[in-house]
């Protein structure tokens, strides 16, 4: 098969797109891919994981990559390092670089969800619900200065259940 | 030098070859890799961090039920032989044992071990709880290490991702960080020359394949570790219940590969195996590599019946104690030593000797 672009070269590159709902699949030499910024996969072997990471947010139909200088706020790790080492470097980054690794996940697992057992510790006291229960504390504060009493205890009793 | 008899069962309790199709598995394992929240990971803490790490575990594995008995080796205290000793017996990985060619040594790189279960610590993640057994039990170790989970888990906090699952250093290991291997004699399938084939089928299935001793490591004396290659996106049952079933049916190629050598080639196979036999049972020098590749065929002669008295047992110990640190360990000699070969043949000669005739 010939390249779609240059018509001599071999294609060995065959993407796949999906545009309006469409698929497409175009078929490039090695050389008119590099140029339209597509890498073969055997530029980013450096890591058992390179293959994988280099192909992330490449090609047309990625999500935008964050910028190599994103930086994981609880660890200082950035996305570089972890395309460099393959290993990431805190828990934290997993939210610091969630939309790349999702679909890291996905083409190493086929799936980004856990199906496995569940940690109880863990799920018992989601961060989320400490952002609502200040928020509930907050709404009290105001509700006693206020001397709205029937909101108070409504609150106070939102804020019970929910720690 | 350690003391490996501190451990119950010196720690090869899984080579006694009492477990399910031992003729084919010689064993099964199970780890699953976890994290500390409050820690960044091993790539990136420092030796004060990796003690904390140390600590914590210590101090909960203590209070535990599975774990208050377990030996504790320091790694990072070790010398070198001891280190390869640990890691010839499987009980840590090549990496934690800091024997890659540029590896060091990571401060703070522990094991503890109870018997059939252990963790690692400091590893690629702070945990790595392991489950050993002898031949092919999926269910009964991953009960095992399942347990101690869930005991470490009450009093550690576990880095857990409501969509990820347990969170890992890398990403190829999160969601369950279960990885089950099962180490399996394939002779049958390599002189039929199907392997590659079965290889191939396992990869389309997700599955992979290593040598003997893991991550990285070649193929020897036709031994191969199957595993799961994912880890997200499947219950540890799926995952279990996935492998275990493409192992049964390598098994029964394997059979089955077996009796086409015996129908077709019958002297051919019978003339390799007795004279792989003879080889160990008087050769003056033989290195690991070679002690392994004979092995091999006698472990197929045994297994097909063609040798009688020989028990898998005694197959499965010269196995470990042919290799290069527990020689030299036993005879009292640096592993570099130029005559091991030599103390080598020895060995196995005296045990062949002594062993043979005896089944058990």
């Amino acid at each position: 098969m010939s390249c779609d672009h240059c018509r001599e070269r071999d294609a060995v590159i065959h993407l796949t797109q999906i545009v309006d709902d469409q698929v497409t699949t175009v078929h490039l030499c090695e050389k008119c891919a590099a140029e339209k910024g597509v890498d073969s996969p055997a530029a980013h072997a450096k890591t058992p994981l390179g293959t994988l990471i280099g192909a992330m947010g490449k090609g047309p139909e990625q999500p935008p990559t964050p910028r190599s200088t994103d930086v994981c706020l609880r660890c200082g790790a950035t996305f570089q390092d972890f395309r460099e080492s393959g290993r990431l470097g805190c828990p934290d980054c997993y939210r610091s670089f969630e939309t790349p690794l999702r679909d890291l996940l996905r083409r190493l697992h086929g799936s980004t969800h856990h199906l496995g057992e569940r940690y109880a510790e863990r799920e018992s006291a989601p961060a989320v619900d400490h952002e609502a229960a200040a928020d509930l504390r907050e709404q009290l504060r105001l509700a006693v200065e206020t001397e709205n009493f029937e909101l108070a205890a409504e609150l106070r009793d939102r804020l019970r259940v929910l720690e | 030098m350690i003391d490996l008899s501190l451990l119950t069962d010196g720690g090869v309790g899984w080579l006694d070859a009492s477990g399910p199709a031992s003729h084919l598995v010689l064993s099964t394992r199970i780890r699953l890799a976890r994290n500390l929240t409050g820690h960044v990971f091993q790539g990136r803490n420092s030796e004060t961090e990796r003690e904390e790490i140390l600590g914590a575990v210590e101090s909960v594995a203590r209070e535990s039920v599975l774990l208050r008995r377990a030996t504790r080796f320091r790694l990072d205290r070790l010398d070198r032989l001891d280190r390869q000793l640990l890691h010839e017996r499987h009980l840590v990985s090549k990496e934690l044992a800091g024997l890659d060619p540029d590896g060091r040594v990571r401060s703070g790189a522990s094991v503890l071990v109870q018997e059939l279960i252990g963790v690692m610590l400091n590893e690629e993640d702070h945990l790595r709880i392991q489950g050993l057994h002898s031949g092919f039990a999926l269910d009964e170790t991953y009960a095992a290490v399942d347990r101690l989970d869930a005991e470490l888990g009450q009093r550690l906090a576990f880095a857990f991702h409501p969509e990820f699952g347990y969170l890992t250093s890398c990403p190829t290991n999160v969601g369950t960080g279960l990885r089950a291997s099962v180490l399996i004699h394939l002779p049958g399938l390599v002189l039929t020359k199907e392997i590659n084939k079965v290889l191939h089928g396992l990869a389309q299935v997700g599955l992979t394949h290593r040598g003997l001793y893991g991550e990285g490591s070649e193929v020897v004396g036709q031994f191969f570790q199957l595993s799961n290659q994912t880890t997200l996106g499947s219950s540890e049952r799926e995952l279990l219940d996935h492998l275990g079933k493409m192992v049964r049916q390598v098994m029964d190629y394997e059979e089955q590969a077996r009796q086409v050598l015996l129908r077709d080639a019958a002297t051919v196979i019978e003339d390799k195996v007795w004279r792989a036999y003879g080889l160990l049972r008087y050769a003056r020098s033989l290195s690991f590599e070679e002690a392994m590749n004979l092995l091999s065929p006698v472990r197929l002669g045994v297994g097909v019946g063609l040798i009688p008295d020989v028990a898998m047992y005694t197959l499965n110990k010269l196995l470990i104690y042919t290799q290069p640190a527990h020689l030299a360990v036993a005879e009292g000699v640096a592993p570099d030593e130029a005559d091991l070969p030599l103390r080598r043949a020895r060995f196995v000669r005296k045990v062949l000797e002594s062993e043979v005739g005896r089944r058990g």
